[in-house]
């Protein structure tokens, strides 16, 4: 996660102590591998990719055949595998070590998942097919379905939303949908201020104004603040739970008794589910709508940004406004229902191309098999005794804003780094040189300087040990005044600290051939 | 005519019936470095209090309000090359948008360089 | 289980260590009335080799199209995966890594981003595009958004042969905004005429090309028409091999460019996960929606990459960012960097034209068949053919046949009779002789 809080984006001149002396002709550090952008190795005539010369047929493209050249670079199959090996090898991942990172759920990818999820008969298939082609697909979806109900105790399930976000448009559309069904023109959407970005985003563009609730002293919505701001303009409330600061909201049941007393819906944000399986269902908590971000929960790989999956559980109050397309039982076996007519009557539309992100669900459902109903259970326990571990490893050093026992990550702010010259990011950058991914930094944003750390459940003892050790000892050093170490960090990853500010000041989006113009400067130069 | 401040840290400088308008020294340092500014487009009728400007700096985006209402008349297009001029000039060539004032009553209830120090002052402590 | 490493005597170290009894004891904040006590009612954990035999017996009672011929399109195509592309994506580095929020440590991702955003820009002829949407539907969708924020409009003109999920996914993400689409009726005959359509309110039209049905068109005439009324050209792609055989959006006049890149490295996947592609001018930038990566330095000068111009999103403008969009396509734009990186210029403009001649073989020999009549004056890789009798019924006697030939247009245009009777065929790389032998004799014997 990002955030405002006045940090660096721009980094101070470098001392040359560290470059100096270990420079190497290639540009390449031992196994720390270079490579120049795509575009920089093309040779025209090369391919890396063969196939039959193309049929001479009479064309069929009318006046528009393409004239001008594209400019692609070519390559041969070995050239760009070398290249995008390169490229993998400055990224860091779980596989290769802690990821503690709040809010997102890093946790293990097993690897039956990315196996079954390329089988011929069910990677390949296509999306139009007939039904009577694809009944194992619609089964495995209407599975799917079955484990996201039974889990949350919630009677339906929209499965087309492509990521967290996507579902979260889902919910406030079907609660949108809800109300002008009653005939009621609402336009308030309650949020609370730790909310994640996207749940204000999200509620703007269902034409909803964002009423921002605050916190209380424990990191919970503040209840009287809360009731104050009901009224019969309040469409719903957006909560999530447990909340960004890594807390359970305890009053939800009273929230949610509040928001349907004045007709209103409970939307809750499912970001964090992973700390509550098989101990409470959202259904027994009051909700109405629920996105399940199945890259956090259930294990689909994050793959540096997506494709994430954001099937939507609803209530029997919004199941009808469900988005199309959905599967029926028939009498041939499974169906889809993929217009706004007959049962889709209600419907509030549809969402994205096609059925919903299946890669993703045959990944989710296999770690829901793996793991079995007493298997789920035992993620959200270990994940909150893991996240409380690190807590108290911690507490001694560092403060935590809010008392008590954490779900599933551990929050602290900055105080512990006052006077110390040393900041959140600093100590962050520190932590890669360490051979960390750091945690979420200055999310959420009511707390200062914030640090969320969320270890899973998939670490073991002997690696939060080590995390807690490194991290006491980046503080003992801070406080010692030992501050080089973190400006200059990080000093082994392969970059240094990049400038955001000139990135944004003058924004270079994409490669441009060099002009024949700077090129005659060049050799002129020379 | 003295510049005058608004609690939010915008400046007016009235000249005539033309008002300009830019941010603080104290509001660019809280922003530091800014990347774009979002100026409004001449020609728009703006009311008191309307959003004026967005200043952007990479993990934030503030909105600027209009300290006083009218036509503008005018915007700083060398801004968009040169955001950094509000860093570096904030009242001076940072400057956002000239604006034809319909009432200049309404820059009565602003600070005075003085008074606008001793608000400053007090917002550290 | 296997992928929980505490031993049942490191858990009672760890929460004695925490200072509660029992595990139960850190979910004390959870109301009293709604705590489980008993498992969820679902089978117990389960080994990988039961999984993967699960997933086997599902997979069996489906109809692969890779092992059958089929002419499957509508906005989704049959294409060869390299081999290279897959083992990439599968790279743990790049597998398991969340979004580069920590640019030191992300250069691969942000470097892959940057070549996919320079590719898309390429073939699209556009001047910048972005880190990819979910699919093309949805980036249809935000491109209308986007070309509503651009003029200070608030209606957009949908061409009725756009594919009718980017139609319909364009309606409902406009429905509760301040905006609004106009459609034209879907139609088999001529150009569409926009003259009508386009005033000073106009935002933007979206076009798409090829279209709905296959169709190919120079929509030059039509951006000048848009720009002299302040609105903005939208251009749909969902088949993007064809922008190796045809012009450009960009050399169109296009404004914004809107597909879908799954025909490059992306499996077909049932429908999903794709990867949307949205390409635009400079100057529109800052309207655009979702990630962007950008080239800078670090502090040695050395290049590197980083997310820029993030105050746009989400995460910092809350309820005033350009999307609610929080995520991009990951790993799928990678697998179609690593794709069209192996194709190159020469490889995908030979793609489109082994496309191009493998479709237009197959119209010639569908089309001598008595009671077929081929629609398209012009096509690239599909085309729609009128049969004699009702679509969707010769679908699913083809399906018995064991040839998965085509998509009814009346699965996605229902209750329209005039569509009763068209067949969308998709002809791609990976059709083999043998595949259209056994299509036009199954069609033979069924009409």
């Amino acid at each position: 996660m990002l955030n405002k809080q006045g940090r660096p984006t721009q980094p101070a001149e470098s001392s040359t102590e560290i470059g100096q002396g270990s420079e190497t002709y290639s540009g390449n550090k031992g196994l720390n591998l270079e490579s120049p952008l795509i575009f920089e190795q093309g040779l025209d005539g090369r391919i890396g990719v063969d196939m039959a010369e193309p049929k001479q047929v009479e064309s069929r493209l009318g006046s528009i055949a393409r004239k001008n050249p594209i400019g692609l670079p070519d390559l041969s199959e070995p050239q760009v595998l070398r290249h995008f090996v390169r490229l993998s090898r400055q990224n860091y991942a779980i596989d290769s070590g802690f990821y503690p990172l709040g809010s997102c759920t890093m946790k293990h990818n097993p690897r039956i998942n990315e196996k079954v999820a390329r089988l011929a008969g069910l990677g390949d298939l296509h999306p139009m097919q007939p039904t009577s082609t694809v009944q194992g697909a619609l089964e495995l979806i209407d599975s799917l379905a079955h484990w996201l109900k039974t889990i949350t105790g919630m009677p339906a399930v929209a499965m087309s939303p492509a990521a967290g976000a996507h579902g979260e448009l889902c919910g406030v559309m079907a609660i949108r949908a809800a109300h002008e069904a009653k005939g009621e023109a609402r336009t308030r959407i309650l949020v609370p201020e730790s909310a994640h970005g996207t749940n204000p985003a999200t509620a703007a563009l269902c034409g909803y104004k964002v009423d921002a609730v605050p916190a209380r002293e424990d990191g919970r919505m503040d209840l009287d603040a809360f009731a104050e701001k009901l009224g019969p303009d309040v469409a719903g409330v957006m909560l999530t739970n447990p909340n960004t600061c890594g807390l359970f909201e305890s009053d939800v049941k009273k929230i949610a008794g509040m928001v349907h007393e004045i007709g209103a819906y409970f939307y809750c944000d499912g970001a964090n589910l992973n700390a509550i399986l098989g101990r409470t269902r959202p259904g027994d908590l009051g909700v109405d709508a629920m996105h399940i971000n199945l890259h956090k929960t259930f294990s689909t790989p994050h793959g540096g940004g997506g494709p994430g999956s954001g099937p939507v559980v609803l209530s029997d109050a919004l199941s009808a406004f469900a988005p199309v397309p959905f599967i029926t039982h028939g009498d041939n076996g499974f169906d889809l229902v993929e217009h706004q007519e007959g049962q889709a009557e209600k419907s509030f539309g549809r969402m994205k191309g096609y059925h919903g992100q299946m890669g993703m669900f045959i990944r989710a459902l296999a770690y829901m098999q793996s793991h079995g109903s007493d298997g789920l259970r035992q993620i959200a326990e270990d994940a909150v005794l893991n996240a409380n571990y690190i807590r108290v490893g911690l507490d001694d050093l560092m403060r935590s804003p809010f008392e008590g026992i954490c779900m599933h990550e551990a929050l602290f702010d900055d105080s512990s780094l006052k006077g110390t010259g040393v900041t959140t990011l600093d100590l962050a950058k520190a932590l890669i040189d360490e051979g960390y991914h750091p945690m979420t930094m200055y999310f959420p944003l009511v707390v200062h300087g914030a640090m969320l750390i969320e270890p899973t459940e998939s670490e073991s003892r002997q690696t939060l040990d080590q995390f807690i050790g490194t991290m006491r000892y980046l503080l003992e050093k801070a406080k010692a005044g030992e501050t080089e170490m973190f400006e200059q960090a990080p000093r082994f990853a392969p970059r240094r600290r990049l400038d955001e500010t000139g990135a944004a000041r003058h924004p270079v989006l994409r490669w441009v051939p060099e002009t024949d113009e700077e090129e005659e400067k060049l050799s002129q130069a020379s | 005519m003295a510049l005058k401040f608004t609690e939010d840290h915008e400046w007016v400088l009235l000249e005539g019936d033309v008002a300009t308008i830019g941010v603080s020294n104290y509001a660019q340092e809280q922003l530091g470095d800014v990347v774009f500014v979002e100026v409004p487009e001449v020609g728009a009728d703006l009311a008191k209090g309307e959003e004026l400007a967005v200043v952007e700096s990479v993990k934030a985006a503030s909105e600027v309000y209009a300290p006083i209402g009218g036509e503008v008349i005018e915007v700083n297009t060398e801004l968009e090359d040169s955001p950094t001029l509000v860093n570096e000039e904030p009242t001076g060539g940072g400057w956002f948008a000239k604006i034809k004032v319909t009432d200049s009553s309404d820059l009565d209830e602003l600070m005075d360089e003085a008074a606008y120090k001793s608000y400053v002052e007090g917002l550290d402590e | 289980m296997r992928y929980m490493p505490h031993t049942a005597d490191e858990r009672v170290e760890m929460l004695a260590k925490i200072g509660v009894g029992s595990v139960d004891d850190l979910f004390v904040d959870i109301p009293e009335e709604a705590r489980l006590d008993a498992l969820l009612d679902l089978p117990r954990h389960a080994s990988e080799m039961d999984v993967e035999k699960n997933f086997r017996t599902l997979a069996a009672k489906n109809v692969s199209p890779y092992s059958t011929p089929s002419f499957l399109g509508a906005g989704a195509y049959q294409h060869h995966v390299p081999s290279v592309a897959d083992h990439i994506i599968q790279r743990s580095e790049f597998l398991t890594a969340y979004t580069p929020y920590q640019p030191e440590i992300s250069q691969g991702t942000l470097q892959a981003l940057f070549e996919f955003q320079t590719q898309v820009a390429m073939i699209t002829g556009m001047e910048v595009a972005n880190a990819s949407m979910y699919d093309g539907a949805t980036s249809c969708a935000e491109a209308v958004l986007m070309a509503c924020r651009i003029t200070r409009r608030k209606k957009a003109v949908l061409s009725g042969n756009l594919h009718p999920h980017y139609r319909e996914v364009t309606q409902t993400t406009l429905q509760f905004t301040e905006f609004k689409a106009d459609e034209l009726d879907p139609t088999l005959t001529g150009s569409e005429d926009f003259t009508s359509q386009i005033s000073k309110e106009t935002a933007c039209v979206v076009v798409q090309n090829p279209d709905f049905f296959g169709r190919v068109e120079d929509f030059s005439a039509l951006a000048d028409k848009c720009h002299e009324a302040g609105a903005l050209l939208i251009v749909v792609v969902n088949e993007i091999v064809s922008l190796g055989a045809l012009m450009s959006p960009g050399d169109m006049g296009a404004d914004i460019v809107a597909g879908e890149g799954q025909s490059i490295g992306v499996p077909l996947s049932y429908g999903g996960p794709y990867v949307g592609l949205l390409a635009t001018r400079q100057k529109f930038v800052r309207q655009m929606p979702g990630r962007l990566c950008g080239q800078t330095v670090d502090q040695e000068g050395k290049r590197g990459f980083v997310l820029t111009l993030s105050t746009r999103e989400q995460h910092i403008r809350r309820e005033k960012a350009t999307s609610n969009i929080c995520t991009n396509a990951g790993l799928c734009s990678l697998a179609f960097t690593v794709h069209m990186s192996l194709l190159g210029e020469t490889g995908f403009t030979k793609l489109a034209a082994v496309n191009h001649g493998e479709a237009a073989t197959a119209a010639d020999a569908l089309s001598a068949i008595d009671g077929v009549e081929l629609i398209n004056e012009t096509f690239f890789n599909e085309f729609t053919l009128k049969l004699s009798k009702n679509a969707a019924e010769v679908v699913e006697e083809l399906a018995a046949r064991h040839v998965l030939g085509g998509v009814p247009v009346s699965r996605l245009i229902p209750n329209d009779p005039e569509f009763d009777n068209m067949l969308l065929v998709a002809v791609t790389e990976t059709c083999a002789e043998s595949d259209l032998t056994a299509f036009v004799a199954a069609l033979k014997e069924i009409l």
